[in-house]
């Protein structure tokens, strides 16, 4: 075993055990961080395989965070008042049932992926950072208009939805299913990393006009890593929801997009592992240093610029030392 | 009147030792304290903090927390408070979708909420709930009084225009449903847009003779100060969010003159009144928000029930708070079925004291005022 | 709608294109000349008002507020230039996102550190407040009219400085070959912080300008930033002249979408609905503006390389 995959073990462990200490003794609150960490880190992972393993810079990952949330708020505000979404042509219902949440959540922003990337993927570099980021402002100010859903001040679903036979409002129950989806989809990225399509993504992004000279079209394969991308996050919106009982534009918003990069960055960029050690380190911060003063942006600030600066690694660089640096 | 005000604290400090000498309150106060906005909850922090200080009860605890103005952070901090804090009233939340996040969350885990600003039309009507209080106002109120004073000053052909997201799209509905008048022309801006030259145009282009407006913050600023640069001269009427104590400074003189409704002002004449307004310019040394009145005003309700009741009889303490047997900044309260203000509601207009921009009272726009959701509210 | 509403409101549009030009003709020139993207540039419009702000309330000047803006966000821009932005050049796009979202962080919150929460007070000088009367009797704004002039004055200024100087050649030298310039003896890396301060001071006087019409608070500059990467991506990278023209499209397209798009509803819907429909798609012009340029020429229209 490799350094980095010891200290992965050892993350995965970490983040079962502290909740289950938690639960333990009765520290509710401390469960709901945790699991704030698995689904945040989940939404990272999605990052990563655009990110890291695609090398698409992607500045409008709310967009799909959003939208997975959007999909939960929206079925579930139904079933909430028995109104059907649609009777014509054929009649779709509300539903609190998670898997099928999630289940919508993955396809409409796999969707929604598909036709940003297609777009986005015209272009390269610099332009694909502000078009992402455009598409995601664009869908941000529609949200806050769109007002059958709240527009601006959200949705709120006030029971949390189901899941055939576990008690969802149990913190630690919720928590667990958070963290069993996270880990899926941690196997998941790995997989896809190693998998003919993961190379050949790899090869696209080092070496892209040797990559093309064999036979590789970078565009599809970057569209079909984007939609992935998008749908992972996508089911993370839907989670974070599901987490808050509350979907709003704010999810949708450049800031969301922008935090979610953070993850990566402070925890390394196309490490397995980099979006939950980033989610742990960010939320641990937010905690404390919101604790004692109202400035801790400044200090997140100063420690962001630091890591991008001198430990580009991020935290399990210098853990586990530069190894390669693709997933 | 210090002397007073102290007799006033030390008679509250009293009873709350005899009457509610079991347990110690623990207030949680989710409000906005960085980013864009906060200048709205430290108002209404430090007005609350202020009558808690000034009570010299202490059998009060209370935690602050910021909510950054985020939707999904005050849910988190909510249910921090809840779960982990174990506290027993919720209250500081200044937006609307943030209160429409946090309240059914908060009374559905049985605690009480009181809110010192945000009165969303789902929680005054249909998702009304017996824990939940607004010390402030439904979210139409003062545009209804917009509305009300537009006809009562002969205006008949008002323009009319807010943000498209919920909240404007009430201000405009309420606006109508007071105004006799014809509309000339209504418009839906963009949330969050601080150029208003396209608006302006078409507002010189109808032929209205009044311009009402809801453009809370940084919008309503800008707005201001191109209205009195367009030369477009037609009165202007607004709900008091835009002629705040604290953002009248940064407007200047663009705003001199305008009417604006509010259900307080610093110069209302009570005693309540004038100790607040004192003690707050004494503490923090510059003139209270109408945010800062709605803090202290919801700190010296709670502060009242605590007096009465125990906070572990929930029966108790909510008959205790639904008394609103406090002296309330702005004169007569009492509370509606839905527990939301029936109150008077005023018309201000702004002036200049020195070198400082502020409001003075001219008259009622609205008295005894209920808000229009109290009959869907099945209590 | 009539003709001089239409004409009032395509001056609108111009405007507003105008400012987006000066904060985008910034970000074009740093991103042709360093290959860099620079997010924290909304910042540094930020730091510009709040100069001014400072100077005006301090001096009553407007001429000198408008100087103090331009030269602190100039100076703001030559700091975190020598201080980061210098070891961020050769870093991969990734770095550079995250290293100004973290300036941004602490721009912001260290302004309202500084300033407090509350927004500050800037307001139009008298002698350029009030309308005056363009010729078929438009009613316009002296002020906006002086804030065109101004642009485009400051637009064929940098057409001059690019095309006719020294410093122009170098910096075209360095848009099509950056090796090539430090390989003839220029001192890249003073060029480097000139071009920045240059940007940030373009950013800054555009902070000032807006921030006496509209309000001078943390955080202002950031929607104005947005646009001004649609502006680049419709102008493509690297080109002044593409700013310039995407400014005013996007200008135009906003402020007219504004008011056609609910006209349009209103043909066959009740007010309120069109009005609400109508806005809400008006949000999405130039976003749509955006993905159809991209459609037909993904490099932008001025843009050589993607």
């Amino acid at each position: 075993m490799t350094r980095e995959a010891t200290f992965n073990g050892f993350v995965s462990l970490a983040l079962l055990l502290f909740p289950l200490w938690a639960w333990w003794a009765d520290e509710p609150f401390m469960i709901t961080l945790a699991t704030k960490v698995a689904i945040l880190g989940l939404a990272g992972v999605g990052l990563n395989i655009a990110l890291g393993l695609g090398g698409l810079v992607s500045l409008g990952h709310a967009a799909f965070f959003g939208i997975g949330g959007y999909a939960m708020g929206i079925l579930a505000s139904h079933a909430q008042s028995y109104a059907p979404l649609m009777e014509w042509p054929f009649l779709i219902e509300g539903t609190k049932s998670m898997p099928i949440i999630w289940i919508v959540a993955l396809i409409a922003s796999a969707v929604a992926a598909l036709l940003i990337g297609a777009l986005s993927l015209r272009t390269s570099g610099v332009y694909f950072i502000m078009i992402t980021l455009a598409f995601g402002q664009m869908l941000y100010y529609f949200a806050i208009s769109w007002s059958a859903y709240g527009g601006e001040d959200g949705l709120s679903i006030y029971v949390r939805n189901g899941f055939p036979g576990m008690n969802t409002l149990d913190p630690i129950q919720f928590f667990i299913i958070a963290y069993v989806l996270l880990m899926i989809a941690i196997l998941f990225a790995s997989r896809l990393a190693r998998s003919a399509f993961g190379l050949a993504l790899n090869a696209a992004r080092q070496t892209p006009v040797r990559a093309e000279t064999v036979g590789i079209v970078p565009y599809r394969l970057q569209l079909v890593a984007f939609t992935l991308s998008g749908a992972i996050t996508g089911l993370a919106g839907a989670l974070f929801a599901d987490l808050n009982r509350f979907v709003s534009p704010t999810m949708l918003s450049w800031q969301t997009s922008g935090e979610i990069m953070v993850f990566l960055i402070l925890g390394g960029t196309a490490r397995l592992f980099g979006p939950v050690v980033g989610a742990a380190v960010f939320i641990i911060l937010e905690e404390i240093l919101g604790d004692f003063s109202d400035y801790w942006h400044i200090h997140l600030g100063v420690l962001l610029l630091l890591i991008v600066l001198f430990a580009r690694g991020g935290i399990i660089g210098l853990v586990a030392g530069e190894e390669k640096r693709h997933a | 009147m210090k002397i007073k005000m102290l007799m006033a604290a030390a008679s509250t400090a009293i009873l709350a030792a005899t009457a509610a000498q079991a347990e110690k309150v623990k207030v949680g106060m989710i409000t906005t304290l960085s980013g864009g906005g906060a200048s709205l909850g430290i108002a209404i922090r430090d007005g609350f903090m202020l009558a808690v200080k000034q009570s010299g009860n202490d059998n009060i605890e209370v935690i602050i927390e910021d909510d950054q103005r985020k939707p999904e952070i005050a849910v988190q901090l909510a249910d921090k408070m809840i779960q982990s804090e174990k506290v027993d009233v919720l209250t500081g939340i200044v937006w609307s979708n943030l209160a429409m996040a946090v309240v059914p969350a908060t009374t559905a885990q049985g605690k009480f909420y009181l809110s010192p600003n945000a009165g969303p039309s789902a929680l005054a009507g249909k998702g009304c709930h017996p824990n939940y209080f607004n010390v402030a106002w439904q979210n139409d109120n003062l545009h209804e009084a917009a509305g009300a004073y537009a006809s009562s000053a002969g205006l008949k052909n008002s323009f009319i225009l807010a943000p498209n997201y919920p909240a404007g799209q009430d201000a405009l509905a309420g606006y109508k449903r007071t105004y006799g008048g014809e509309i000339a022309g209504e418009l839906f801006t963009k949330l969050g847009q601080t150029d208003y030259a396209s608006e302006l145009a078409q507002i010189r282009a109808s032929g209205a003779d009044s311009v009402f407006f809801f453009l809370p913050g940084g919008m309503g600023i800008s707005f201001l100060k191109q209205y009195a640069d367009s030369g477009i001269d037609l009165p202007l009427v607004g709900p008091a969010f835009s002629f705040d104590q604290d953002i009248l400074q940064a407007v200047g003189d663009a705003a001199l003159g305008v009417h604006n409704t509010s259900q307080w002002n610093k110069d209302l004449d009570n005693a309540a009144n004038a100790g607040f307004v004192e003690a707050f310019v004494a503490e923090y040394g510059r003139l209270p928000s109408l945010y800062a009145s709605q803090g202290y005003d919801t700190a010296n309700l709670l502060l009242s029930a605590m007096a009465k009741a125990d906070v572990a009889d929930q029966d108790a303490f909510r008959d205790a708070l639904r008394a609103a047997d406090f002296a309330s900044v702005r004169g007569d309260f009492t509370f509606g079925s839905n527990q939301h203000p029936v109150q008077d509601i005023y018309v201000r207009q702004v002036i200049k004291e020195g070198d400082v921009y502020t409001n003075k009272l001219v008259g009622a726009a609205l008295e005894n005022h209920a808000d229009a959701y109290v009959g869907d509210c099945k209590m | 709608m009539s003709f001089l509403l239409f004409v009032e409101q395509l001056l609108n549009g111009l405007q507003f294109g105008v400012m987006l030009f000066l904060t985008a003709a910034g970000l074009t020139l740093v991103f042709g000349v360093m290959g860099l993207i620079n997010l924290a540039h909304g910042s540094l419009i930020m730091v510009g008002a709040f100069a001014a702000a400072t100077v005006s309330a301090a001096t009553g000047s407007y001429l000198l507020a408008i100087a103090a803006s331009i030269v602190g966000a100039a100076a703001a821009g030559a700091i975190i230039e020598m201080l980061v932005i210098r070891r961020l050049y050769k870093r991969d796009h990734l770095d550079q996102v995250l290293a100004t979202f973290a300036l941004i962080l602490i721009f912001s919150e260290g302004t309202r550190y500084v300033f407090g929460s509350f927004p500050l007070y800037l307001n139009i000088p008298p002698y350029l407040a009030g309308p005056v009367t363009l010729p078929g009797g438009i009613e316009y704004p002296l002020y906006r009219l002086t804030i065109i002039v101004v642009g485009l004055l400051i637009a064929a200024g940098l057409f001059l400085l690019i095309a006719r100087t020294r410093i122009g050649i170098q910096i075209r030298a360095g848009e099509s070959d950056r090796e090539m310039i430090a390989a003839l003896g220029v001192d890249i890396s003073r060029l480097y912080t000139l071009v920045f301060a240059l940007g940030a001071g373009l950013a800054g006087l555009a902070g000032a300008m807006i921030g006496a019409i509209q309000s001078v608070q943390v955080g202002m500059g950031e929607p104005i930033l947005i646009l001004a990467f649609v502006v680049i991506v419709i102008g493509g990278i690297g080109s002044i002249k593409g700013a310039l023209i995407g400014s005013i499209l996007v200008g135009v397209t906003d402020t007219m979408g504004g008011i056609l798009l609910p006209a349009f509803f209103r043909l066959f819907m009740d007010n309120s609905a069109a009005m609400s429909t109508g806005s809400a798609l008006a949000t999405m012009s130039i976003y749509i503006l955006m993905a159809l340029v991209l459609i037909l020429k993904p490099s932008g229209l001025y843009g050589g390389k993607a």
